[in-house]
């Protein structure tokens, strides 16, 4: 598909999408907006892949600086970009406990911190996990 | 004598900057009208039955830019034509179907450089009626249109290995900043915003954003603020009330106007303005040439009514623009007659007529 339309697509139909691979800047483009499409730089997560090296990192890459120190980051971005990494190390059955547990946390128990419209704090959603992921791997 | 020439230096200062096509009286305007092709008849004919209705003070003089073929072998558009676009200064226009085949270089670009139409203007409002999932757009897109990242400079370095030139000038983009503040002005609204990623691009968005910082200094009754193409991106989607008028080079232009439309129902309802260096102006509608329902009275005259509505108010109709729009939004607001695309089982000229009903009652 021709990239210009493909914005248009992107805001209105964004479900006819599966993967999708392109130049620099569009990608740049394309991992902003599929990123606000589903809840914003806070939930979405990135990795950079080499051919003897691999970063994983929070995907939009914003630094939020505006929210540094004030307890109210969501570290689903970060926590689902370790479970990336798990899951690139072979260490798999980690890579899903983890990320099961974030999701259950953001999607079921709708522990949100403000980012996602919540007033959960940090530690609060960080804690959410750990509970759930010691409920799990005690049983 | 030195009285005349400093009376003639201030009237072409005061005249200079204005532009020569605004209108204040009521005399008829004459404007070329490109009706395209496929569906781009139709269309072009319903904005002429509403503007009838309303007793809007145009007079069209429709002109076909099918290339014909020169004594160089290529093709370009007939001198007519550009002739016409010349004398009148506006013109609106249909979709045109690009002809493929050899020597055929693309109509828009080629009109594009014959009337030096240096900005693109896309104002995206959310449609009453016409419901996307996202509200309250009022965003207008104004795109460098003549350098940036299109202009066209590539070249192999080796085998495997391409290079694409993106210029940016301190003309162009000081030009294309102040007709930002210039139109943010005239449409009442409150802030420009530069789009840009200096961040990366140092010298060339460097200077974009630089020359947006000159212009914005000199015109401190609208607030300016600067902002990362993909930092929009992010935003856009998530609450695309927070931007008013952006400003930006050529490639990100294409990529936000084209989000911008999509976010209030797509190009079918979205209009644009190519605005040109000497006064000249083309008003058109951005969506295809929809040749499988071409001449079936089903097309949405929509994107191209709005563009002329544009047109309407750059030439300083502001009345009958206003009118004409109220017209067009009730219509679609109110639902019961509409057109297929919009999600009615009316025609174009059912649609049509309903404008025109509406605009006479007032």
């Amino acid at each position: 598909m021709v990239i210009i339309n493909t914005y248009l697509q992107m805001v209105s139909k964004p479900q006819q999408f599966d993967v999708m691979v392109m130049p620099n800047l569009y990608g740049n483009i394309i991992g902003n907006l599929g990123a606000g499409l589903i809840g914003g730089p806070g939930i979405v997560s990135g990795m950079n892949l080499g051919d003897q090296f691999a970063i994983f990192e929070t995907g939009t890459r914003n630094s939020g600086r505006s929210i540094q120190g004030k307890n109210i980051a969501n570290p689903a971005a970060m926590l689902l970009a370790s479970s990336q990494m798990l899951d690139h190390l072979g260490l798999k059955d980690h890579g899903k406990l983890i990320r099961e547990s974030v999701k259950k946390v953001i999607s079921e128990e709708k522990i949100h911190t403000p980012d996602l419209g919540g007033q959960a704090t940090t530690l609060q959603v960080v804690q959410a996990i750990v509970k759930d992921i010691k409920e799990k791997t005690q049983q | 004598m030195a009285a005349r020439v400093l009376l003639n230096s201030v009237q072409r200062l005061i005249v200079g900057k204005a532009f020569v096509t605004r209108n204040f009286s009521s005399e008829t305007r004459t404007v070329t009208l490109i009706p395209g092709d496929g569906i781009g008849p139709e269309i072009s004919e319903s904005v002429k039955t509403i503007f009838a209705a309303a007793q809007a003070p145009i007079a069209w003089e429709p002109v076909d830019v099918t290339p014909v073929k020169g004594p160089d072998g290529l093709f370009a558009i007939p001198q007519k034509a550009i002739d016409s676009v010349h004398k009148n200064k506006i013109g609106l226009k249909g979709p045109l179907a690009t002809p493929i085949g050899k020597g055929h270089r693309s109509l828009n670009l080629a009109l594009r450089k014959e009337f030096n139409l240096y900005a693109n203007v896309r104002p995206c409002k959310s449609i009453e009626g016409y419901k996307t999932p996202y509200d309250d757009v009022d965003i207008v897109t104004i795109r460098e249109n003549t350098e940036g990242e299109y202009s066209g400079i590539e070249h192999v370095i080796v085998q495997g290995v391409v290079q694409s030139i993106k210029l940016i000038t301190k003309e162009a983009s000081i030009r294309v900043a102040e007709f930002a503040f210039d139109y943010a002005k005239s449409n009442q609204r409150s802030t420009v915003t530069a789009v840009h990623k200096a961040n990366i691009m140092r010298m060339s968005d460097g200077l974009f954003l630089r020359c947006c910082r000159h212009v914005a200094e000199k015109n401190t009754d609208i607030k300016f603020n600067e902002i990362y193409l993909d930092t929009v991106c992010l935003n856009m989607v998530q609450d695309p009330t927070q931007f008013d008028v952006l400003v930006m080079p050529n490639l990100y232009g294409d990529i936000l106007s084209d989000l911008c439309a999509g976010l209030i129902g797509g190009l079918g309802v979205t209009p644009s303005g190519n605005i040109g260096a000497d006064g000249a102006a083309i008003f058109e509608s951005v969506h295809g040439t929809a040749p499988d329902i071409a001449g079936e009275d089903k097309a949405n005259p929509t994107a191209l009514l709005l563009s002329a509505i544009m047109m309407l108010r750059h030439m300083g109709f502001g009345d009958y623009a206003c009118r004409i729009e109220k017209a067009c939004f009730d219509t679609i607001r109110e639902g019961n007659v509409l057109t297929g695309d919009l999600g009615g089982k009316s025609t174009c000229s059912e649609f049509t007529n309903e404008i025109c009903r509406k605009v006479e009652a007032t």
